[in-house]
């Protein structure tokens, strides 16, 4: 069960981070979407194998799930949603100001970069 | 006790509430952000002045035991980093309010303003990992929305950067938080200290590392701080400043608090690579400064830069070096918040922050250039200033743990960033007075009461730092005490 986790990380995050260095914007979401499931997956493994059931009334012992895991991955989860949701709302924002979904070139580092080809910063 | 440790944190997250109900009068909001940051920046005093009589103290929130608990623990560099950063909120705020258009224009400003403010006392105070994360994230998310609340195309497209290698990071550090929990069992920083001991080097070396890239990302070191300077010139004034001045040094504190606690004191190597890293960050920070033509985009580099002089503090792993380095942290912070406050002045009284088309300041506005001048000489080191003060405390470190190299990289960058500073002085406030630019949003030449009043406060107050060396430098070497031999930190948390 383990294996099967940890080969999903892996997996999770090749593919996120493949799609976080695209150039449009909502693919670098759904790419950090992805790295952000993986990152729970990874809290999830770290509280310990799979299979043991959740824990009762405070019931202590080895034979439960680890229930600080699980709180720590809740948290994470809607501190994503949140940030998620407010990168939308950024995407919408750059789509209607530009009608473009790209990730645009900076200005400054655009005219350094051509007054040095020109020879000369002053 | 507990509710002088909570303080910081729920002071501005009922303003935050209460800002939020008010959000059609922006007379209250005003006065609910005013009231909120002054009685925080009053609380973390209390909480200095405690924990300098009575050594670190922590309280469990929610009644659960050390470990598993929600901790929240002040020691003397947490709360020196409180004190300063709760000043800078408010005399930012003052700032905002002064500047036309800031907090007027979008009633989400202060509510999300006092969020930021919950966020980074906060970080300071989190006792365990999972909570630094957290308390990262409220500042950060806070961050997101200042940096495009004016909702220009400009914002947008530098903060889309500035998101997404944030979002990056934070993944990252809650993998690395992940990692920390399957190896040793446990996120809490002060149960962590013992763990980690028992673990393999390699494994303990692995995990120092991840939370050092975590971090050296929010705090811009060198290869991690490309986003900074094209993130941080294009939001209002106020919010850069308050940015400049503390969000990177937030991640700073997190270097120093997860390394000197967890990994390097053992890491023998490590440090090494940490001195490596701090001399590149400051040589590029400096040199990416020089050929910029901004005054905003110069003093954004110049925030990477400095980072290199904290980090080299870190690195030299004495109680010397890390006293410079916290010692540094309080000037920088201080310093840095003014500079960008006098570069707002300019740009409101002048309609540009470019050098090449505002001129003859300093005889047409005198009291910005005097604003302006004495900051900048402080960040370059110059006696008897406060930014003197912190180099030289950093460089005598360096000298006594045999570094040479990197104090003379150290020397030469404050030369440089000298030289930079003349750029500006030479291009704003000398030569010939040009006309105002049309196209700022400013329209009269006198610069506000309010600005011009915080401005001089925090001009003021590095003043103070540099007058008042000695004291500070005192409290910074018992924090850096208390830093490298963290026992009785230890001992408070798992009482």
């Amino acid at each position: 069960m383990i294996a099967i986790l940890v080969f999903a990380i892996g997996l999770l995050f090749s593919c996120g981070t493949y799609l976080v260095l695209q150039r449009t914007l909502t693919r670098v979401i759904i790419g950090f979407s992805l790295m952000a499931h993986g990152a729970n997956l990874v809290l999830l493994t770290a509280g310990g194998r799979a299979g043991r059931s959740p824990i009762v009334d405070g019931g202590g012992g080895a034979r439960f799930a680890d229930p600080l895991a699980q709180a720590m991955i809740l948290t994470a989860i809607v501190i994503t949603f949140g940030v998620t949701a407010f990168m939308l709302a950024l995407v919408l924002r750059s789509w209607r100001l530009t009608r473009d979904d790209e990730v645009e070139d900076d200005l400054e580092d655009r005219r350094i970069a051509e007054l040095t080809e020109h020879g000369g910063l002053e | 006790m507990t509710a002088l440790l909570a303080l910081p944190i729920a002071v501005p997250l009922a303003g935050a509430a209460l800002s939020l109900a008010a959000r059609r009068r922006l007379a209250l909001q005003r006065v609910i952000g005013l009231v909120a940051t002054s009685c925080t920046l009053v609380s973390t005093v209390a909480l200095l002045a405690v924990v300098e009589t009575d050594g670190p103290r922590a309280t469990q929130l929610g009644g659960l035991p050390a470990p598993a608990g929600i901790t929240l623990v002040a020691d003397l560099f947490s709360s020196l980093m409180l004190v300063v950063s709760s000043a800078m909120l408010l005399a930012v705020l003052v700032y905002a309010i002064g500047q036309r258009g800031t907090d007027s224009r979008s009633w989400v400003f202060h509510p999300v303003y006092l969020l930021l403010a919950a966020g980074i006392s906060g970080a300071f105070l989190a006792g365990d990992l999972f909570n630094l994360f957290v308390t990262f994230e409220v500042m950060l998310t806070a961050s997101y929305v200042l940096v495009t609340l004016g909702g220009t195309r400009d914002q947008v497209r530098a903060g889309m950067t500035y998101v997404v290698i944030s979002l990056f990071a934070s993944v990252l550090f809650l993998v690395s938080v992940g990692f920390v929990y399957a190896a040793a069992g446990s996120v809490n920083l002060a149960d962590l200290a013992g763990r980690l001991d028992q673990l393999p080097d390699g494994l303990v070396g692995a995990l120092g590392l991840l939370l050092f890239v975590v971090f050296g990302i929010k705090a811009a070191i060198f290869p991690l701080f490309f986003w900074l300077p094209d993130a941080y010139p294009t939001a209002p004034t106020p919010v850069t400043a308050i940015f400049a001045g503390l969000l990177t040094k937030v991640g700073v504190y997190a270097i120093i608090r997860t390394q000197t606690l967890l990994f390097l004191p053992d890491g023998g190597g490590a440090s090494t690579l940490v001195l490596a890293f701090a001399g590149l960050t400051m040589v590029v920070g400096v040199l990416g400064a020089i050929a910029q033509n901004d005054i905003k985009r110069i003093l954004s580099f110049h925030i990477v830069s400095q980072i290199g002089y904290m980090i080299l503090g870190l690195g030299l792993l004495t109680v010397a070096g890390i006293a410079g380095a916290v010692f540094y942290i309080v000037h920088h912070i201080v310093v840095k918040t003014a500079l960008f406050l006098a570069g707002g002045l300019v740009e409101h009284s002048t309609g540009s922050g470019s050098l090449a088309r505002v001129g003859g300041l300093a005889r047409r506005s005198p009291m910005i250039a005097l604003l302006f001048l004495v900051p900048a000489l402080s960040l370059a080191g110059l006696p008897p200033l406060s930014g003197f003060v912190a180099k030289l405390s950093l460089a005598e470190a360096g000298f006594a743990a045999d570094h040479y190299l990197i104090v003379a990289v150290s020397l030469l960058v404050g030369l440089l960033t000298l030289f930079s500073m003349s750029k500006i002085w030479g291009g704003v406030f000398w030569g010939e007075v040009e006309p105002v630019v049309p196209d700022g949003a400013a329209t009269k030449l006198r610069s506000p009461r309010l600005m011009t009043a915080s401005t001089a406060a925090l001009v003021a107050l590095s003043l103070f730092v540099a007058v008042a060396a000695r004291p500070i430098y005192d409290l910074c070497e018992r924090a850096a005490e208390g830093l490298l031999d963290p026992t009785s930190y230890v001992a408070e948390v798992l009482r």
